[in-house]
């Protein structure tokens, strides 16, 4: 048997191919080799006991495959020698349901909380303190370690940072996060009225991104197909996080290289996309604009001209601010074979979005797995080959101009009318996935209902998850002065990956 | 930007301080507020510390609430946050003497204890050329040991408790507490979950400024009534 579902739709549990743990991950590993994608894995309780469960994204197909690995004792053999990007999954698994993956090379907690479950100990049988824990360490004459956070210099969200170094070059960094940690996947099961605002503020900068998600799962579960007008506002609410953001970036980055009029523009023109979000729904982060069945605003055929006027002036605007990067040698000097990863690192890797793009990989959910209006159009994936800042830089950059004109391109063809579809009882004994490109790169939802169509299992995968990784393989080489810059070119969220 | 001296742009969909008509709120209907920020009954309460401002009680309470474009948010006081619908209560400024030390020059330490980074955003966006808080005096400093106060967001999980004991404790006397957004006033969305704990018993609020996220104007509001600077 084997379940293979399109994005944002749901099947039968039963229907999903059932193998041996060992067997997982040489799957796992095949896909990965073939292009694949491993978007989530994760362990669950289904009423035969516990099991792993791998998301398996096949590009070409449009599919997503779901994999149950039935586990019969607390133990079973790891994935990541196989596949290196299972690592940070394996450490979350091992933490949440207390199962060693015998040969994890590092196995640690990932956040810090509570067992859900009382297993195999793998951490020890009390709540392990924050942060608290082994990191690898080198050694040697001159070798100095360099500890950064939970609380950090900015308005930031706070994790750990460790590095090893030897004068100024940095041979390893360690991320330790955790401490945002909320509780969001065991309260997702719980009431029903409450998802959805916890969906918005799973990553606060990806409200649409998550909330969008969410909804999918809501209504492939309930078998309710949002208006279509209702997808085209969603698609523009996402597309204007990833202007927002990506222009909030640039300015950051620019900061970063001392390049104040960049950071002062950029700074100011992140505020108008925000603004025109609350030009939809009230709400600057798209607060109360998604429900699941569709949206809660009508977008007026004023508010739609109004937006574009915004949009035009915004875009002459960021062109100016931003092209004035790559007409400085000095700035471009910064950008430049500066975080560099190679391209085999990010598919090892797993990572996702513009940290993958910058790297030459041409992924995106929006082509690849589209869902809503990104199914009757999706803007061309941006790509970069060079791995480092300035690839990161410009994958934003050209992000910003497709963006731009997608949501033009949206405002002109969308019509109808937003008839809200309330979204009836869940499918029983059902799994539905979906996946969402926020701006940093691929959501991935999924959800399993019991016998009753209760919700038993909600899985969220932030992009951020994938991508830690990638920024501390990116500092390696590097100067402990460069993080701040390799940190903003990826800029990751911490609660997105805390949950 | 020239507020104060003008009055802020507010997107026309914004929604600001709840207007309750006096018309009765059943208990199942105050039950649909994903916070339970609705004290249901004949003279009905939000409370505008759990208040997360969806706006869904405006469809689910009938004619009960609606919602006004009022920005002015701050309280000095949880109590004063509970809103029957009449007045409600701007924030206070401090005293003569705190004015005389905090007034001209505010350095605040932010810590991020559970937050979604929304509020976060809104505060670090007071930074920004348009808003220009340096103008006030106010500003964001790296280290505890030159701040006069500490402004907390997030709902303060578990994890982040003892950072954020440590960081306040790093703050010289006199000092200021501020909770920006309902997770760090109330849990907001959060509250109830396993995972959080609250804002500690040992950080006495001087300012709470709701919303999720407050617009950036309510906080920079919030944060003048505190100094004195708006009345
Ligand atoms: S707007 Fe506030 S009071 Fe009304 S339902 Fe939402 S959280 Fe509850």
């Amino acid at each position: 048997m084997t379940l293979k579902l399109k994005n944002a739709s749901c099947g039968p549990t039963a229907q999903a191919e059932r193998l041996a743990p060992a067997e997982l991950g040489t799957r796992i590993a095949g896909c990965v080799s073939e292009g694949g994608t491993l978007l989530s894995l994760f362990a669950l309780e289904l009423a035969d006991g516990l099991s792993l469960c791998a998301l398996l994204g096949d590009r070409r197909e449009s599919v997503i495959e779901v994999l149950l690995a039935p586990l019969r004792c607390d133990s079973y053999p790891a994935i990541t020698p196989l596949a290196p990007q299972a690592h940070y999954f394996e450490r979350e698994i091992a933490e949440q349901y207390d199962i060693l993956p015998q040969g994890h090379p590092w196995l640690k907690p990932v956040r810090f909380h509570e067992r859900w479950r009382k297993g195999a100990a793998v951490f020890g049988t009390g709540r392990p303190a924050p942060g608290v824990w082994d990191y690898f360490k080198m050694s040697g004459p001159e070798i100095h370690e360099v500890a950064v956070g939970p609380v950090h210099a900015g308005i930031i969200e706070p994790g750990h940072f460790r590095f090893q170094c030897h004068g100024e070059d940095v041979y390893h960094l360690e991320i330790q996060l955790g401490f945002q940690h909320r509780g969001v996947e065991n309260a997702m099961p719980g009431e029903a009225a409450r998802r959805i605002f916890i969906a918005e503020t799973l990553a606060g900068d990806t409200t649409a991104g998550h909330a969008t998600a969410y909804c999918r799962i809501a209504e492939a579960l309930s078998g309710e197909e949002p208006a279509a007008r209702a997808d085209a506002v969603r698609a523009i609410a996402m597309e204007l996080e990833r202007l927002a953001n990506h222009t909030g970036d640039l300015g950051a980055l620019a900061g970063d290289t001392g390049y104040l009029p960049t950071a002062s523009f950029c700074g100011r023109l992140r505020g108008d996309f925000l603004n025109m979000t609350a030009l939809l729904c009230g709400s600057r982060f798209g607060r109360g604009l998604l429900t699941e069945g569709g949206v809660r605003f009508e977008l007026s055929r004023e508010t739609g001209s109004e937006l574009l006027s915004r949009l035009r002036e915004a875009e002459r605007d960021t062109a100016g601010a931003v092209n004035l990067l790559w007409q400085s040698p000095s700035v471009l000097a910064r950008l430049e074979e500066t975080g560099k990863l190679k391209r085999e690192d990010a598919v090892a890797l797993g990572l996702t979005g513009v940290a993958a793009r910058a790297c030459g990989l041409e992924i995106d959910a929006r082509t690849d797995f589209s869902s809503g209006h990104y199914k009757i159009i999706a803007p061309e994936p941006a790509t970069c080959a060079s791995g480092d800042v300035y690839a990161r830089a410009m994958v934003r950059w050209r992000e910003i101009s497709r963006s731009i004109r997608h949501i033009r391109q949206i405002l002109d063809t969308a019509t109808g009318e937003i008839r809200l579809k309330p979204c009836g009882a869940f499918a029983p004994d059902s799994v539905a996935v979906s996946i969402e490109e926020g701006w940093r790169g691929e959501l991935c939802h999924a959800a399993f209902t019991g016998p009753d169509g209760k919700l038993i299992r909600y899985k969220i995968t932030d992009p951020s998850f994938k991508n830690w990784a990638g920024l501390a393989l990116a500092l390696r080489g590097q100067q402990i002065s460069d993080f701040p810059l390799c940190n903003k070119s990826f800029n990751l969220s911490y609660c997105g990956t805390d949950l | 930007m020239k507020f104060p001296a003008r009055p802020p742009v507010l997107p026309d969909l914004f929604r600001g301080l709840p207007v309750l008509t006096g018309q009765e709120i059943p208990a199942e209907s105050a039950a649909l507020c994903p916070t339970g920020a609705i004290k249901a009954g004949a003279k009905p309460q939000i409370d505008l510390g759990r208040c997360i401002f969806c706006g869904r009680c405006a469809q689910f309470a009938g004619n009960a609430v609606s919602f006004s474009r009022e920005y002015r948010l701050a309280a000095s006081t949880r109590a004063g946050m509970l809103h029957a619908g009449g007045e409600y209560p701007a924030a206070r400024a401090l005293d003569r003497e705190a004015r005389r030390i905090f007034g001209h020059s505010l350095k605040l330490r932010q810590v991020s204890a559970g937050g979604c980074a929304a509020c976060e955003a809104d505060v670090n966006v007071l930074g920004t050329l348009a808003f220009d808080l340096g103008r006030f005096g106010i500003q964001f400093v790296a280290s505890p040991r030159h701040a006069d106060g500490i402004l907390v967001t997030g709902p303060v999980t578990k994890n982040m408790q003892s950072a954020l004991l440590d960081t306040y404790a790093a703050i010289p006397e006199p000092k200021l507490a501020i909770a920006v957004g309902a997770c760090a006033i109330s849990g907001g969305i959060y509250s109830g979950s396993p995972e959080t704990c609250g804002m500690p018993e040992s950080i006495p609020v001087d300012l709470y400024i709701p919303g999720c996220p407050p617009h950036p104007i309510t906080i920079l509001d919030g944060l003048l009534r505190l100094l004195g600077r708006i009345r």
